[in-house]
This record gives C-alpha cells, structure tokens and sequence, in this order.
C-alpha cells in the first residue's frame, strides 16, 4: 500500500519537474495565433478597425475581443481567410469594399505644415516644415490617415489605375445568347 | 551521322494552313506616314526615353537605352520628327495604352551612321552590350533580351546550341521565308552566338512540313563551311517551343526549377540569329521584322514591317475580306484578338491573322468536365490540366500552384482537346495574373508592415531622447540655482553701450557668414534625385525654376538693404 502511494507520488513529482522545466525552457515567445493573423491583415495600419495599426487588431481577434469583418481593406477575401483560419463563420464586411486607392498631394496648394508627414504610418510623405510635400507613390498604403489633418484639404485619395504592368486576366466568363428559336 | 531524335509527350496536330502564306516572297511593307513606336517591347526593364516633342531622328536611332541589364534599346525604324512621347494603346491583350515615342516620317529614310563589328576581336562582354543596345530581343515571341541568354553558365559546360525553326503554330509562315530567302545571314548569326557561348555541337531545328526551308539552311551551312547540323523534325504543336525542341533535339529534358544553360543548353529563334547578325556585321539595329499576314484576306503572304505600324495599316496589305470580324495576334494557338487596331507592330508581333465567323467558328457553350483526362494526355509539360482546372476555377491558387501551374506554358493543346469546350488555358492565364498581383500586395504589405515598425521605434526612441534631454536639462537648471545666490550680482555699470553695439554688429557678423556657408552648402550639394527624369518632369521643373529665377534675385538683394537700413539706424542712434 505505502510502496504504491510512494511510488505514484514519486511518478507525480518527477513528471511534474518535468513539465514545468518544459514549460519554461520551451516557453513560446508571443502568441503564434496573432502572426497568423497578422499575415492575412493588409498592413495598412490605417486604423479603420478602431485599433491603431494592424497588430493591435490581430491581438483583439486572438483574445477574441474584435470581429472579423472590420477591416475595410482586406475586403470580404480576407474575411474569409480570417474565418478559415479562426473556425469562425463568413461575416459580411462592416464597412464599405473599397479599391486600392492612393493618397495624391496638390502640391499648388501645400502649405507645408507636416501634419500628414506626422499622421502617415509608414513614412511615405516626403516634405518638410514650410516646403511642399509629396507621397512617395510606391510606399502609399492609401490608409487615408492623411486625408484629415490637413488644413487646407490638398490630399485627395484616387483608386489605383490599371496599367499593363498590374492587367490581370480576367475569369472566364462567357456571354448568355438567348438560344435561337428554330424555324 | 544520322541524327538520332527523341520525342516529348503529349501535343497535338492541328490543320497547319500555312500554304497560303508561303506562295510570294518576302514584301517590304511602304512606310506610314506615323509610326508609333512602343518603349517597352521586351522582357525586362523598361527602357528610358531619349528623344523629346520635335526632335530629328534618323533611321536606327537609339530613340530608348535600356534602364538595366536584362532590358533592351529601342530604335527609330526610319527617320523623321519626333511629333509626342505619350501613352498609346500597346498590342497587348488588355487594350490599355503604354509610353510610344510617335514618330512623323519624312519618307527619306536617311540611316544614321552605322559602324560594322568584328566580334571575333571584341570582348564577349562588348558583343553582349552592342545586341543590347541594338535591341536584339527573341523574335519567336517571348521577346526575352538575347545578350542575356548569351551567358554561358558558369559551373556547366554548353553542349548544344539549339536554333529553333520549327515555327510549329499553324498560319504562320514567317521563320519559313526567313529560313528559305536569307538562309545565310542567319547561319552567320548562329555562328555570332557560337564564338560566345562555345557549344560542343549547334543544332538547327526545323519541322518536316518545312523540306525548302531545310535545303536552304543545309546550302548555307555548306557553303560558308560551318558544321552546324540541321535536323528536320516531326511536325506535332508545340515542337517549337523552347523546352519541346531541346527535348526533341537533345533528349534532355529542363526541369522547372532550372534553365535551360543549367543543363548545357540554350536556345534561339532563327529571326533571332538574323537580327544579331545584321545588328554585328551592317551596325542595323532591330528596326524591323517579318509579319505573316494571313487567314481571311485577299493576299495572304510575310511582310517585313517597321516597327511602331499601326495594325490597321499592316491589315490593308493583305487586304481583308468583307466578313471579318476578328484579327488575331500570334498563331490560333496562343495568340490573342487585338482589341484596338490602331496598337502598332512591335517585336513580338510574327503573325497577324484576319479572323471570320467561317475560319474560327464561335466556341460552342462550355460543358462540365467529365474527367477524361484527354487534355493530360495532350499537355506536353505532363501536366494535369484537368486539376489545374478544378483550382483554378475555384480560386484555390495555392493548390493550382502544388500542381505546378507555373510550369504550363500555355500552350493551347489542353483547350484544343477538350470535348467539354472548356478554355482550359483562360482560366489558367487568369489564376497565374492572380497569384503574381497577390504576391504583388504581399510584398507590398511586408515593406509597409516593416515601416510601420521601425516608425514605431523612431518614435518611441525620440520620445526617450527627449525625456532624457528635458530631465538633463531639469537637473542642469537646478544645479544652476544652487550657486546663483553665491556668485556676485553682475551689471557692472561701466560702458554698455559700445560693448552692446560690437556685440549686436559681431553676432550680425557670424550670421551672416553662417548664411554664406548655407549658401555655398547648398551650391555645392548636388541634387541626387534627378537622375532618370522623364522629359515631361525635366520640363516642369525647368518652368518651375524659370518661375524661381526672379523671386531668387529679389531675396539676394533684399538682405543688402535690411543690412543698410540697420546700418543707417544705427548711425542715427550714435
């Protein structure tokens, strides 16, 4: 009787050291989840989600505090990669689907205030204290974060234009003939 | 020796209908009256222009430089006036317009100076960049620049030299007649290609239905003495492309993730060959090219058409008839409808075929796949198109992409075999154009995600910066006011004034050299960021300056006067 108690306390104790030793040498740094669903999120950091950046939204939706539809421009496609991911159902987007879109400055009217270099996330304005800016097209996200402070409203947002270079080949998709009657 | 020939899987035997086009020599199309010459006729970067609004070019100017090694130059095909460089319709599937340099001809034809090459002599290197600069691009259709595939690899051998002349889509004849009228320049230009990649053998491919363009080939060979080898080869689409004839020709077969130099081997168009030798020997850039036009007109036959034609004009040599509807560019294998005809020829641009209801009967409806596997057994890459299908159709491109999507050359033998009517290859080019645009915005997202953290950072570490100079400063004021009481009041009473005003005329003295020094900083520095303008932002900043000039020579006046004027109150004040 005693040698069997000893012995499953002795069982108990050694997996026991086992485990915790496993669990703080293997520990995992930050939560895996949160990368996964950080890939699928546009980076934008536009904040439309009512999170400040894209990160902070992927940490809500892994303690499964946010949605998965409020992020405007991942569009309803990553909706749906977001619920594969998660197990959750397809949702429709809570906002409206957007184009790509692009932040363009008039320079004629700048005043060079650097309230949009200060507001853009991921530094694509160019410009300095009293001398014109300028978005860097190939960096602007189109998160239009810009778009608000400015004083004298000279950012406007254009969706991206299709050229060769971003054409695609379209679906398939044939026309319906009404079949002709015979005779 | 009789060459032994090996053979790849799959493939199909369309009606070749290339007799019609075969019957007339080569014609040399008359010059329009404009030509609208696109930059970006090959594969790689796109090339910068060089003339701008009413500029004189002469014949074979270099009218584009290539912006990068694998980019090629770009030439005016006959002199006359620059008249815009602006965006036009290219000959592209999508219709929409890419950056033409739009020439206004003169009808002299007058040639710029050429200087002929002796390529033996030169450095390999040299050769390399004279075809680069004369726009010697694959002329079978790919229009991949050729002094880069003249690289020999560095770790393998070369083996063979593979020409292709199969020209296996059916209606085109174009290669054909290059092969039978001016067998010798393009045995010359092999020979070009050899001296630089050293192959052990050299190849010439050309398919069986072609025996005039064999002969031709084989009396050149013999008689400028080489030993090269033209081998005749089993007609079956697609024999001409680059993988299928390698295969056919040396048994080797070019697995995807490798290139065909990897193996020992490379490969050419003979067109190709022909416009290096032209671009080596005669200093002739790629100005020209033969275009078969065929299918539903009056007289079908090859042309030899300057670059930057527009479609329309090209299309009246022939003369199309009265019911058609459609022009095809390429073969009916892989070539696409022109959705505009005032897009102009350009590089890629062999074979232009007039389309009617009678010769390309609408495609009947589409049907469900059965699973018959027939287009597996006719896709020469041993691919399964049938579940390329399935993925692609469903949008499920990581799956496409598992079965080697990638690797279809779209070739058109699947779609060809398809008893459902399926567009097998649509749907294909469709999933390929998505799964690039989608690692387009993955890449795009990675860069701004790393942006946007080290933005984060930068801020978080000029918010410490800050915190940490705001409390040095906090300490330094309080060890300050510590000592202040001690020390004795200052103001001694003695002799402000002179003292003051040296001060102020000192102070106004180190600001003013401090601005000379600024200002000579600022000439000295050479802006970085005007490389590589286009001509429209070289003029705008040259207005912008013009605008610049006058308000510039007020301020430099301006401050003289300030100085005066504080001068004179000065005075007035002693």
């Amino acid at each position: 009787m005693l040698t069997a108690i000893l012995i499953m306390a002795l069982g108990a104790i050694v997996l026991g050291a086992a485990l915790g030793y496993a669990s703080i040498k293997f520990k995992v740094e930050g939560n895996p989840l949160v990368e996964k669903i950080e890939a699928i999120l546009p980076q934008t950091q536009c904040g439309q989600c009512g999170y400040p950046g894209c990160k902070p939204y992927a940490e809500a939706i892994a303690e499964g505090e946010a949605d998965i539809n409020k992020c405007p421009p991942g569009g309803m496609e990553g909706v749906r990669k977001l619920a594969d991911l998660l197990g959750r159902e397809v949702k429709p987007l809570d906002a409206e689907e957007k184009p790509k879109q692009l932040a363009i400055i008039d320079e004629q009217l700048c005043i060079g205030c650097t309230l949009c270099i200060q507001a853009c996330p991921v530094d694509a304005i160019v410009g300095a204290a009293k001398q014109m800016h300028t978005v860097v097209e190939s960096l602007c996200t189109g998160c239009e974060l810009c778009v608000k402070p400015c004083p004298v409203e000279c950012i406007r947002m254009e969706p991206i234009a299709e050229k060769i270079d971003n054409w695609k080949w379209k679906y398939p998709v044939f026309e319906i003939k009404p079949a002709r009657r015979a005779a | 020796m009789l060459q032994r020939l090996f053979k790849f899987k799959g493939g199909v035997k369309p009606a070749t209908n290339k007799a019609p086009s075969v019957q007339a020599p080569i014609r040399i199309a008359p010059i329009p009256p404009r030509l609208v010459v696109p930059l970006h006729q090959s594969i790689g970067g796109q090339p910068t222009p060089l003339v701008e609004v009413g500029d004189r070019v002469l014949k074979g100017q270099r009218i584009g430089a290539a912006d990068k090694w694998v980019s090629a130059a770009v030439h005016a095909p006959t002199s006359g006036t620059v008249i815009a460089v602006e965006e036009r319709v290219a000959a592209h599937p999508s219709g929409l317009p890419t950056l033409s340099v739009v020439i206004e001809t003169d009808g002299q034809d007058a040639w710029i100076e050429r200087h002929s090459f002796d390529h033996a002599s030169l450095e390999p290197e040299r050769v390399r960049e004279i075809l680069r600069d004369s726009g010697v691009v694959g002329l079978g259709g790919a229009v991949f620049p050729s002094h880069v595939k003249l690289t020999p690899a560095a770790s393998v051998p070369m083996d063979e030299l593979v020409i292709n002349g199969a020209e296996c889509e059916p209606f085109m004849t174009c290669d054909d007649l290059l092969m039978r009228e001016r067998a010798e320049g393009i045995v010359r230009g092999v020979a070009i290609f050899r001296d630089l990649l050293r192959p052990k053998r050299v190849l010439i491919g050309i398919e069986d239905n072609k025996p005039e363009a064999v002969a031709a080939m084989q009396a050149a060979v013999e008689a400028l003495g080489e030993n090269f080898e033209v081998v005749a080869v089993p007609t079956r689409y697609p024999a001409g492309g680059a993988k299928q004839l390698i295969r056919v020709l040396t048994g080797k077969e070019v697995p995807a993730s490798k290139r065909s130099p990897e193996m020992g081997v490379q490969c050419f168009n003979v067109a190709t060959a022909y416009s290096a030798w032209r671009a080596i020997a005669f200093g002739e850039p790629v100005i020209s090219r033969i275009v078969t036009l065929t299918g539903n007109v009056e007289q079908p036959g090859n042309w030899e058409i300057l670059l930057g034609t527009p479609m329309q004009e090209v299309i009246a040599l022939a003369g199309p008839k009265a019911d058609t509807n459609r022009f095809v560019m390429g073969g009916p294998m892989m070539g696409f409808d022109l959705p505009d005809l005032s897009a102009p020829v350009v590089k890629a641009t062999n074979c232009i075929i007039a389309g009617s209801p009678a010769l390309f009967p609408p495609p009947a409806p589409e049907m469900p796949c059965i699973r018959c596997g027939a287009c597996a057994l006719a896709c020469p890459h041993e691919l399964q198109p049938f579940e390329l299908y399935w993925f692609s159709r469903s949008r499920n491109f990581g799956k496409a992409q598992e079965y080697n999507l990638f690797d279809c050359i779209e070739c058109g033998c699947c779609s060809y075999v398809c008893p459902s009517h399926i567009p097998l290859v649509q749907y294909f080019r469709f999933a390929k154009s998505e799964i690039w645009s989608r690692e387009r915005d993955k890449n795009m997202a990675d860069a701004a995600k790393a942006r946007f953290e080290f933005r984060n950072e930068r801020d978080e570490r000029e918010k410490a910066e800050k915190a940490e100079r705001l409390a040095k400063a906090a300490a330094a004021k309080a060890a300050e006011k510590k000592p202040a009481p001690a020390e004795t009041p200052p103001a001694p009473a003695e002799a402000p004034a002179p003292q003051t005003v040296d001060a102020e005329a000192a102070k106004k003295a180190a600001i003013a050299a401090a601005m000379e020094r600024a200002r000579l900083q600022r000439e000295a520095a050479q802006p970085k960021n005007t490389d590589g303008l286009t001509i429209a932002q070289r003029k705008e900043i040259a207005e912008i300056e013009k605008r610049r000039a006058p308000l510039q020579a007020q301020q430099q006046t301006t401050p003289n006067a300030d100085a005066a004027q504080t001068q004179n109150s000065q005075k007035d004040q002693q």
